[in-house]
């Protein structure tokens, strides 16, 4: 590889701009999607009695609904329900 | 179609330009066998490629350039295990990319002859971005504190001031350390003698 001078590079460094975090997120949870996080947030915020139990011990609110309370899905359910964590 | 993209939001830093210490087909292995954050670093690695493809190369919109962007990804995440090569998954996420713009494309102008839907200049524009990914991945070369500056300034458009309180160095250094830091890089490039660490 050769032919780079500095300007060249700048425009090419600058070429790829980060994806916007919301899409790369989003896109990283599609496995968690299966576990169900889309459905756990959705209850959440229809019940509010729920939705206390996961603030107050959200793996055991997970666990007593029979849910293996995987670390990825508890971090992603403690991003989705900011900002009461 | 729409206007340009809006500048894209702001990520942690650290996510975005940190050495490649995996392979991609370890990380393709470790994702197909369900480690999670390997499929995150995945996404990670190869965001700003589809990104690029979609905003650059297609000028989709705003709102069909995430739709592609998800899809490309939920679409890897299902087929992981149909890859021919685990070390493919780049050019594979890229024909997969080009196929699904052209079919949003394609979908909004449904009369529009096929070699007028895609951008003129598509084929220019994919090849500056598979030049720009190769200077990015040499940028895992460089030290990490160039990485860093460089990544900002470039890539993150961010001003000498923001630089400077974000790294806890004087902004009126940040010229010269840039400067420098893509001397280095373009030696790294071009193969040539590389400049000693402590020097940049």
């Amino acid at each position: 590889m050769s032919g780079y001078d500095e300007t060249r590079l700048a425009e090419l460094l600058a070429a790829l701009p980060p994806a916007p975090a919301a899409w790369v997120r989003a896109a990283q949870e599609l496995p968690l999607a299966r576990l169900g996080l889309d459905d756990l947030v959705r209850r959440a915020e229809e019940d509010a009695v729920f939705r206390r139990r996961l603030i107050a011990d959200l793996e055991a609110a997970l666990q007593a609904e029979g849910i293996e309370a995987d670390p990825a899905l508890a971090e992603a359910l403690r991003r989705r329900l900011e900002p009461d964590f | 179609m729409e206007g340009p993209l809006p500048r894209p939001a702001q990520v942690r830093f650290d996510s975005c330009v940190s050495s490649q210490t995996s392979t991609d087909a370890s990380l393709v292995r470790r994702a197909r066998n369900g480690e999670q954050a390997a499929w995150a670093e995945l996404v990670e690695r190869f965001s700003r490629y589809v990104y690029a493809i979609c905003h650059q190369a297609y000028r989709l919109s705003q709102h069909d350039a995430e739709d592609v962007f998800q899809e490309v990804f939920a679409r890897a995440y299902q087929h992981l295990d149909k890859l021919r090569s685990d070390d493919a998954i780049r050019p594979w996420l890229g024909q997969l990319t080009r196929r699904l713009c052209i079919d949003r494309l394609r979908e909004a102008s449904r009369e529009t002859p096929m070699e007028e839907i895609e951008p003129p200049d598509v084929d220019e524009s994919l090849a500056r971005i598979d030049e720009a990914i190769a200077v990015h991945e040499a940028l895992d070369d460089v030290p990490q504190h160039c990485r860093e500056i460089l990544d900002r300034f470039f890539c993150r458009d961010e001003s000498y001031t923001t630089i400077g309180n974000e790294l806890g160095i004087p902004s009126g250094t940040i010229a010269s350390r840039i400067s420098r830091c893509l001397k280095r890089l373009r030696e790294l490039l071009e193969g040539g003698k590389k400049m000693p660490a402590e020097s940049v």
